[in-house]
């Protein structure tokens, strides 16, 4: 229910970089959103095109990868991928594990047309 | 075409405030607990439970947030305490900012103890932190046992389970242990809480709770200033 005001925030900040770099037009964001987030990626793309299509950023693509949720076995110091809600370390059978990541909702990365890094005019605002 | 790596949290300046909120708690010595269910599991009623029970002159204040109506505040304001009531207007969870305002604009009491009751929902909140000490989840008998299953994040990140309305036990067919075995295969070691707000079951463990918390929190004000 929350996503469109995530999609909000995701331009926001991918706006904010891409003033930064005089010039350059914004094309990609590359979000990662992790099973444990509590944000639907359907629902936040259908927020995104709404908001692009709006604020007229169009062609705008977005990008998301999804992240499982990761486990660390502190006994045999093995880190894995959860599947099926089952935390129990894969390699030694112990019920003890740590959390590790899964939880992520972070834009990674920005494709941008006519910039070159270092470039003039891609001084920080 | 270029590639700019920005590593960025989306909700950055959400968690920014939160730090401050966090900080300025640790500093001044309150415990803020942040409370998140389902709608009706029963958040007010437990509330209204822990505010009669509190000793006189206790220093506690209360934040709940609804999408519309004062009634939840009218309902904790009877117990003498300070409260406040943020409508979200539409808005399915409070968010930092919303509580930065909220204490800006109202100056209770000093108080050592902050609830924060959030909006009904197990989705939304779980993504924004509030600067609280600890989130608490409620969930009640009358719902399913499969709930941390279905709604993983609120329960990996809040420390303690309330299970609530547990004098309905003998009248629904909830598996008590399968839901707290579902919450510790989701996050393990999680602290659980069986009450009865009705006969008061649990009560007393679910203050012994928060006064364990209070006792650890000079711990947590030395790991933050460090």
């Amino acid at each position: 229910m929350h996503e469109l005001g995530i999609a909000t925030a995701v331009l926001q900040e991918a706006r904010q970089e891409a003033q930064r770099h005089a010039g350059a037009r914004l094309r990609k964001i590359r979000l990662r959103v992790g099973e444990l987030s509590g944000v639907n990626a359907e629902a936040l793309r259908f927020g995104f095109e709404v908001l692009a299509r709006e604020s007229e950023m169009e062609p705008l693509e977005l990008e998301i990868e999804n992240c499982p949720r990761r486990q660390r076995c502190p006994a045999c110091e093995l880190t894995f991928t959860v599947a099926n809600y089952d935390l129990t370390c894969p390699g030694c059978g112990s019920a003890q594990t740590e959390f590790v990541s899964g939880d992520e909702l972070e834009v990674a990365s920005l494709e941008m047309e006519d910039y070159e890094p270092g470039a003039a005019g891609a001084q920080g605002s | 075409m270029s590639q700019v790596p920005l590593e960025r949290k989306v909700l950055s300046e959400n968690d920014r405030i939160a730090a401050g909120l966090r900080s300025r708690f640790a500093a001044q010595g309150v415990l803020c607990l942040n409370l998140i269910s389902s709608p009706g599991s029963g958040k007010t009623t437990l509330l209204e439970r822990t505010l009669e029970a509190l000793p006189a002159g206790a220093r506690v204040a209360v934040l709940t947030g609804d999408i519309q109506t004062e009634n939840d505040a009218d309902r904790l304001r009877r117990f003498g305490y300070p409260v406040r009531q943020i409508t979200t207007g539409g808005t399915c969870h409070l968010d930092a900012r919303m509580i930065e305002r909220a204490l800006a604009e109202w100056r209770p009491e000093p108080f050592d103890l902050l609830f924060i009751e959030n909006v009904g929902n197990l989705v939304c909140p779980a993504s924004y932190d509030l600067g609280e000490t600890a989130k608490v989840v409620v969930l009640s008998v009358t719902e399913g046992e499969d709930k941390p299953l279905k709604y993983p994040a609120i329960f990996l990140k809040s420390q303690l389970l309330v299970l609530s309305k547990i004098d309905l036990l003998p009248y629904v067919p909830f598996d008590i242990s399968a839901a707290e075995d579902n919450a510790r295969r989701i996050h393990p070691g999680m602290g659980v809480v069986r009450l009865s707000c009705l006969t008061g079951a649990g009560l007393n463990t679910w203050l012994e709770w928060i006064e364990e918390r209070r006792r650890a929190l000079p711990a947590v004000r030395a790991e933050l200033v460090t």
